[in-house]
Order: structure tokens, then C-alpha cells, then sequence
């Protein structure tokens, strides 16, 4: 049987999620996307600056992808909703990244205030998929107003520093039915990769792509380590021992005597 | 006529309704999504709002976000 990751009504073949802030051009995000396979694509909203000829972020996101709309720049909960309801307008679809965050310095999220948002736009039809601090009570509240999936921070946004929340994570893989999904702070493939070994459900990235050297190579290179680790988890079933366990004979060697 | 656009007054040509002024400011129709006085307006509608001063209005499109 296929593995595929389900979401509201959509399968999920790629689980590599890709946030398209940061890139040096727009056209580097097309070629991201086709390089990665990915098949869900953060955007953000923002005011028009009338004076701008730029191009539309849409115009470089292949049809295939599901696009989910970031909060970003909400300070609460209504920020949120508003910015919500406003992509949906958009016509892109109904998919939305809560991301409320009163702190300018670390970019934590404010847990409680996601919480509210995500009640409001699950019972308005929205997949919400909340970015959170890690928290096993908190993600049992969101699953519970309705959340499609959950996000736990690795690490701040755009530190690259890894899965600093590793144990917290852990217990939310273990404990919540649906699905986990790493967002912020992963800074390279080994990374995403440890997030699925661990039982992730996917890993959304974005710093760690759109800053490198080159984009397109880091984007191929994250999606090979989700999909290696994600087949790890899927088949390992190996035990982690304190000791040696020889992986050759022990017997025959050259120095035995009959 | 003076109007609140993305959180400034700005003084423009005098327009009969909402499309008229996404005319004159010459932005992508396509790419955008309108509140008129805190209210979301589809596309479809823009025609039929008419414009009053100091009416409030907040013109945003999607950019690249994680």
C-alpha cells in the first residue's frame, strides 16, 4: 500500500513542505518545487505596494501544490482570523498555517491565542494546521477545536539550530492521532531526517533552502532525507543497546585451534 | 477624494466605486484581495461598492512566507 500522509481531503505523497519566504527571486521557487516534489507550499499576505511592479507568488507554485495561507504578522488571534478569511478570498483554497507570534526576538508562538484562532476557522470550514510551541496538553486542545495537523517549533524560526524540542516532540508523535508535522528551525537534511525517523509525519521548511548557497540542490537534498527517513521509521524495528553487538561471526576466527 | 488606503490617506482621482479605483491605481485584479471599512469584498462585487470619503481600504496579495 502506498504511504501517504492524509490531510482533510488531500493525499500527500511528498512530505516536505516548503515556505517560500527568503528567496532571492521568484522564479528560484518554481524551481525549488519542481527539484523537491514538494506538494504543500506555505505564502504570506501583505499589504499592496502600489509602487512595486512585482509578480505574483502564485504565478510560480505549479498547480499540483496545495497552498496553505501563513498568518504570519498576526500579533493574535484575530489578526489571524482576519488574515485567514483574507487568502481565502484569494481563491486559493482553504488551507491555513496559524502562526500568531507577539515576540519579536525568538518568534515564539502565543499557544493560547493559536488555540482561538484555530476553533474559529475549523468551525468555518478551514484545514488549520497550527504552528505551536511543543506542548502535549496544548496539541490535545487543538486535535480537540479541530486542527488537521500539528506543528511544533524545532527550534526558532530561520536559526537552522535542528530539533532542539526533540523529547517534547517525541511525546506528541506517541500521544496525538493526528498528524505532527516539524516547522521552523531545521537547518539541514540530517535534521528532517531525524524528525521522521522519530515518527514525524512531514517537515516544513523554508530558511534552510532559500538561503543556501544553492536552493534548488538544498531542496533536493531535504527531500531525499524525508522520504529516507520516513522509510527508516516505517521499517526499521532495530533496538538501541548499551553494549557491542558483533556483526560478523564470532566464531572461526583464524586464531582458534581445534 | 481623500481615502485610508493600507493604513494611509491618500488623496485620489475621484472614483465611482471600488473597480474604478483598482483601474486607476493600475493593480493586477487577479492578484488581490479588498476590505472595504473591514469588510472582505469578492471580485465579483467591487463594482457595486461605492466609495465614500474617507472610506477605509486594505489592498493585500500573497507574497513568499514560511
Amino acid at each position: 500500500m502506498e504511504d501517504v500522509l492524509k490531510i482533510a481531503d488531500k493525499s500527500i505523497k511528498n512530505r516536505l513542505f516548503i515556505g517560500t519566504g527568503k528567496f532571492a527571486n521568484k522564479a528560484l521557487v518554481r524551481e525549488v518545487l519542481e527539484a523537491s516534489q514538494s506538494e504543500v507550499v506555505t505564502v504570506a499576505l501583505r499589504r499592496v505596494d502600489a509602487d512595486s511592479s512585482d509578480e505574483n507568488i502564485l504565478d510560480y507554485i505549479p498547480d499540483n501544490c496545495t497552498i496553505m495561507i501563513n498568518t504570519s504578522g498576526a500579533r493574535d488571534a484575530d489578526e489571524a482570523i482576519r488574515i485567514a478569511r483574507l487568502g481565502k478570498a484569494m481563491g486559493c483554497g482553504n488551507w491555513v498555517k496559524i502562526e500568531v507570534i507577539p515576540d519579536n526576538k525568538y518568534l515564539l508562538p502565543d499557544n493560547t491565542e493559536t488555540l482561538r484562532a484555530t476553533e474559529v476557522l475549523a468551525k468555518e470550514g478551514f484545514t488549520v494546521l497550527p504552528y505551536m510551541s511543543p506542548d502535549l496538553s496544548m496539541a490535545r486542545r487543538l486535535v480537540g477545536a479541530g486542527a488537521g495537523a500539528v506543528m511544533p517549533l524545532g527550534a526558532p524560526i530561520g536559526s537552522n539550530r535542528g530539533l532542539k524540542t526533540k523529547e517534547l516532540v517525541r511525546i506528541m508523535v506517541n500521544e496525538i492521532d493526528i498528524p505532527v508535522i516539524v516547522d521552523a528551525g531545521i537547518g539541514w537534511p540530517s535534521e528532517a531526517a531525524a524528525c521522521m525517523e522519530l515518527g514525524c509525519d512531514a517537515v516544513l521548511v523554508n530558511t534552510a533552502i532559500a538561503t543556501a548557497d544553492n536552493p534548488v540542490a538544498m531542496a533536493g537534498a531535504f527531500s531525499c532525507a524525508v522520504a529516507a527517513g520516513r522509510t527508516a521509521y516505517l521499517n526499521s524495528g532495530i533496538a538501541v543497546n548499551e553494549s557491542a553487538n558483533s556483526s560478523s561471526p564470532l566464531t572461526g576466527f583464524l586464531r582458534d585451534t581445534k | 477624494m481623500i481615502l485610508r488606503i493600507n493604513g494611509e490617506e491618500e488623496d485620489v482621482a475621484k472614483c465611482a466605486n471600488l473597480l474604478e479605483l483598482i483601474n486607476v491605481k493600475r493593480l493586477k485584479v487577479e492578484s488581490i484581495v479588498i476590505e472595504h471599512n473591514h469588510k472582505i469584498v469578492l471580485r465579483e462585487d467591487w463594482h457595486g461598492i461605492i466609495l465614500n470619503e474617507r472610506d477605509s481600504i486594505e489592498i493585500v496579495s500573497f507574497v513568499g512566507g514560511g
